[in-house]
């Protein structure tokens, strides 16, 4: 047997002890010095990577054949770890170590950079989470077995005969695919705290707190504690950061890495005050989204919206430039017309308008919601208005309401395939090169307020100039003084020209 | 006139009464202070009090029973809530720095209100209810309440209707108290079934095959479905009512099998169970022949009857809800807690209003001499507290207050448990509780 030998050389060898999977749960910090110059590379390129997967995430759906392709090819381009079926010679060879490293070394890093505030966490997290997936999803299952083992995660198994007796409510929990395999196939019994995605879509059976789950589904439980021990430790990292931005070396790069990931919030308030309430109505035909053009329809005939509407309304309106007092003056005349009156608007809702925009409460000014924020949270119910209408309304609605703004039945045909492919935002694209007579509108749509601004410079501007500008930097980065390092200040121009196509 | 018909002007006199003689205080704060086996649990709750002309004030909160007391007997609220419980003392946060103090715990909490159901109830609408309507509280309970304990193994379920035009439920139990945000939204979603607002039209789909939880609530709206739906609502009845159902039925099997475009329900039929068993006999007959993906009669049936939650409020842990035994002062009635073994006979229109209960109090004392005998030797209740039970006692909020008493019991014998354990009095077994993002 080659056992015995194995475990001689691992234990020869520390380096391959430290990477025995091309997958990695992060438990251990890597201990090596490395150079400044490395330390640059690594972030820059697992930035890079996790802008793919969530740009991949946004246009295509997460599992399917050209998700994993564009992942696949980031992989190679910026030589991370992503086969996990390498010879074992192999594995020793420079190159799978040295992906294995600087999986590992860029990881560290950028927790680094984005464990500072709360946002920058989850969008950290969401990233790496979906890249385990993908990563995990290509394990064989043996491979999940050792690789479970190895990082000491440990499930419960149903015994034969409770799976015996459950077998029908387990067959009818098995979702669409999965097919009933119930006999022959391994189950776990977890608390339903650690597998809350097959608690929240129903996939798998309930009873007593703890959910059933098939040896198939096991990844959203290791994916549920690799999330958790992830948000634990950006925790710990973020207590003990002032010691490393005491570094004059670090600080600048890490400041930078972490502005550059959502590119622009929409909350700059250049452009505040710059529209009157009476340009409201013309606009909401020509620039607002699907979604702004409906909740201002359904406000001004039910002089109404609900707190979800007035929300996502209210701070779009903001992000377009309503100041303070218009954006009072203008919910509270289209109240008034209605059953609210005077007194009854000062109190109830004055508030949370105030509150929006930073004068009310603990006083953050809050960002207009992005197109994730509008489909993924909080879908509309019962009297609401608010949400994505490509993705919150009935086809058939949906093609009623493109049929009455004028969309070319040939154009509805397509907007209705991309929503049935669930690419909501670009179905929104889609809708806004129709009515606004573009072939291809040359930007990729992630919030409500930049279709407004990219509308209003295809309206302003006559089309063809307008397009061709370089597009606007987010003031922010652009105001920062150069940093004192050259490379540094060229590594920022390159990572900002990148997010500028991303 | 009866002392039953409530003046929302006389609630200013009456509230004042009300807390003095009838709010059951040594109950609230046994619910509330869980047995003592977290420290400071009640000290660091939130409450929340809504004064005359909608003054709010937040971030209430008392050290004792006693000031709890003292101070809702010089506020009189109109409405009283309860939120989180704190990592310090609510009435203190403006002097921990910004940040730390954070809503720890809370009950597991949902609010069902009929509003939302306004698109498949043809008897009342907005915040109007009538006893028609409310079969659709009755059958939320009966759902939600079976798939909290059997699904998710809660045991210690308080249910209060609202005072208006719904209903709450607290989930009490420890492990519920502690969940994060995120599970809490889980589980809200879990049991949400019926997606979609204004535009949508067809509300609920169901996957193939149907999950067991939904299987479970099928059988409790097969249940009320003929009686509440076909007659108390009549939902087959008048043709506007009768499109609304037929908008949900799949194209091929509205016109299927004839060559009209005359949809199947307009033939001379008019029985409504009858119109009914004409579609069910679609769907079991599209079922047959098609393998599987039509469930539309099912659908329909949960789409006029399955609960409908406001998730939000289940969501956050610093959210805050309606107290029992608040006054709603539009109603006047009192948010009391519902018996689940006498559910079908609950009646929100037999719900005490506090005019009723404060002149159930000036009647003349019958019986009085043999209450007093009873088991009130021990010294540490005072005559004040002694006094007030047998005020409350003599109101029909009496029999509410037992619901309460009963609940606390069960919620005891776990809080020992509990104890017992904190004690080292038999090994424990701690599940980790995560704050996940």
């Amino acid at each position: 047997m080659q056992f015995p030998v194995r475990q001689r050389r691992l234990i020869a060898n520390p380096k391959t002890e430290l990477y025995v999977h091309f997958l990695q749960f992060y438990g251990q910090p890597p201990l090596e010095n490395i150079s400044l110059s490395e330390f640059e590379t690594f972030a820059v390129d697992r930035l890079k990577l996790l802008k793919t997967v969530e740009n991949s995430g946004v246009s295509q759906v997460k599992g399917s054949e050209p998700y994993q392709k564009k992942l696949d090819k980031e992989f190679s381009n910026l030589n991370f770890p992503n086969k996990p079926d390498i010879k074992e010679e192999d594995k020793d060879g420079p190159n799978e170590y040295e992906k294995r490293r600087k999986d590992h070394i860029s990881h560290f890093i950028l927790r680094l950079a984005y464990c500072q505030t709360e946002d920058l966490r989850r969008w950290f997290i969401q990233q790496e989470v979906d890249l385990f997936r993908h990563r995990f999803n290509r394990l064989t299952s043996v491979q999940k077995s050792s690789f479970l083992k190895h990082n000491n995660l440990h499930y419960e198994t149903v015994g034969l005969v409770e799976k015996t007796a459950l077998t029908d409510k387990l067959v009818q929990s098995s979702y669409a695919g999965s097919g009933s395999k119930v006999d022959t196939q391994d189950y776990y019994k977890v608390p339903f705290q650690d597998a809350l995605d097959l608690v929240r879509n129903r996939k798998a059976y309930l009873k007593a707190g703890y959910v059933y789950i098939p040896q198939q589904d096991i990844v959203i439980t290791v994916l549920n504690d690799f999330r958790t021990q992830l948000s634990k430790a950006l925790a710990l990292t973020a207590r003990s950061l002032p010691t490393v931005l005491s570094d004059e070396r670090l600080q600048p790069l890490l400041s930078h890495l972490s502005h550059a990931y959502v590119g622009q919030d929409y909350s700059i308030q250049k452009n505040m005050g710059k529209i009157s309430l009476e340009q409201i109505d013309p606009l909401s035909g020509k620039s607002f989204p699907l979604c702004m053009r409906g909740l201002h329809q359904a406000l001004r005939e039910n002089h109404h919206l609900r707190h979800g509407g007035r929300m996502q309304y209210g701070l779009f309106l903001k992000g377009i430039g309503l100041t303070l007092e218009q954006a009072l003056q203008f919910w509270r005349s289209e109240f008034t017309k209605g059953k609210v009156d005077m007194d009854k608007f000062d109190k109830q809702y004055a508030y949370s308008i105030r509150h929006n925009f930073g004068k009310e409460g603990k006083r953050t000014d809050y960002t207009p919601y992005s197109c994730l924020k509008v489909i993924l949270s909080n879908a509309p119910s019962q009297g609401d208005h608010h949400g994505c209408p490509f993705r919150h309304s009935d086809a058939e609605l949906l093609k009623q309401k493109l049929q009455s703004y004028k969309v070319s039945p040939s154009g509805i045909a397509q907007i209705l395939d991309l929503v049935k492919g669930m690419h909501y935002q670009l179905a929104c694209q889609k809708y806004f090169e129709l009515t606004h007579n573009i072939e291809d509108s040359g930007f990729s749509l992630n919030h409500p307020n930049q279709y407004f601004l990219e509308s209003q410079r295809v309206l302003g501007g006559g089309g063809k100039e307008a397009k061709a500008e370089p597009p606007q930097r987010a003031p922010d980065v652009a105001a920062k003084p150069p940093l004192d390092p050259p490379a540094l200040a060229e590594m920022a121009e390159d990572l900002d020209a990148y997010f500028q196509d991303g | 006139m009866t002392s039953a018909d409530y003046e929302p002007a006389s609630l200013p006199d009456l509230l004042p009464l009300y807390y003095r003689r009838l709010f059951p205080f040594s109950q609230y704060y046994r619910w509330l202070n869980y047995g003592g086996v977290q420290k400071n649990y009640f000290q660091h709750r939130e409450f929340s009090f809504t004064l005359k002309d909608d003054i709010y004030v937040r971030y209430q909160s008392f050290n004792t029973q006693n000031e709890l007391e003292k101070e809702m007997q010089k506020m009189n609220p109109y409405k009283i809530d309860i939120g989180a419980v704190y990592s310090h003392r609510p009435n203190q946060h403006n002097t921990v720095k910004s940040g730390t103090f954070q809503a720890l715990e809370k009950e597991l909490v949902f609010d069902i209100d009929m509003t939302d159901y306004d698109d498949v109830r043809s008897c009342c609408s907005a915040a109007d209810i009538c006893p028609k309507c409310w079969t659709l509280m009755t059958i939320a309970i009966r759902i939600l309440d079976r798939a909290l304990r059997e699904d998710f193994g809660f045991r210690h379920l308080l249910w209060v209707y609202s005072g208006r035009r719904g209903v709450h439920c607290w989930v009490c139990d420890e492990a519920a108290r502690k969940l994060s945000v995120a599970a809490r939204s889980a589980i809200a979603e879990y049991l949400s079934l019926v997606k979609g607002g204004d535009e949508t039209v067809r509300k609920v789909v169901l996957s193939d095959p149907i999950h067991p939880s939904i299987r479970d609530a099928l059988k409790v709206v097969e249940r009320y479905f003929p009686q509440y739906a076909l007659h108390d609502q009549a939902v087959l009845g008048l043709k506007e009512s009768v499109d609304k159902v037929l908008a949900l039925v799949p194209e091929d099997i509205l016109y299927g099998g004839t060559d009209s475009r005359e949809p199947l329900l307009y033939s001379s039929e008019k029985n409504p169970e009858k119109r009914w068993g004409l579609l069910r006999g679609c769907a079991t007959t599209k079922q047959g022949t098609l393998k599987k993906g039509q469930h539309f009669e099912k659908e329909i049936m949960l789409q006029y009857c399955y609960p409908r939650l406001d998730v939000n409020v289940s969501k956050g842990v610093n959210h805050l809800l309606k107290s029992p035994f608040s006054v709603h002062p539009k109603t006047g009635r009192i948010s009391v807690p519902i018996d689940l073994r006498q559910l079908d006979k609950f009646d929100p229109f037999d719900v005490p209003t506090i005019s009723l209960i404060c002149a159930e109090l000036d009647r003349p004392r019958v019986g009085e001499e043999e209450e007093q005998v009873p088991k009130e030797k021990d010294s540490d209740i005072d005559a004040a507290e002694r006094r007030r039970i047998r005020d409350y006692k003599r109101t029909s909020l009496a029999k509410y207050v037992k619901v309460l008493d009963q609940f606390l019991d069960g919620v005891a014998l776990s809080n020992r448990g509990e104890l017992l354990k904190k004690s080292g009095g038999f090994e424990t077994k701690m599940k980790p509780c995560f704050y996940n993002y």
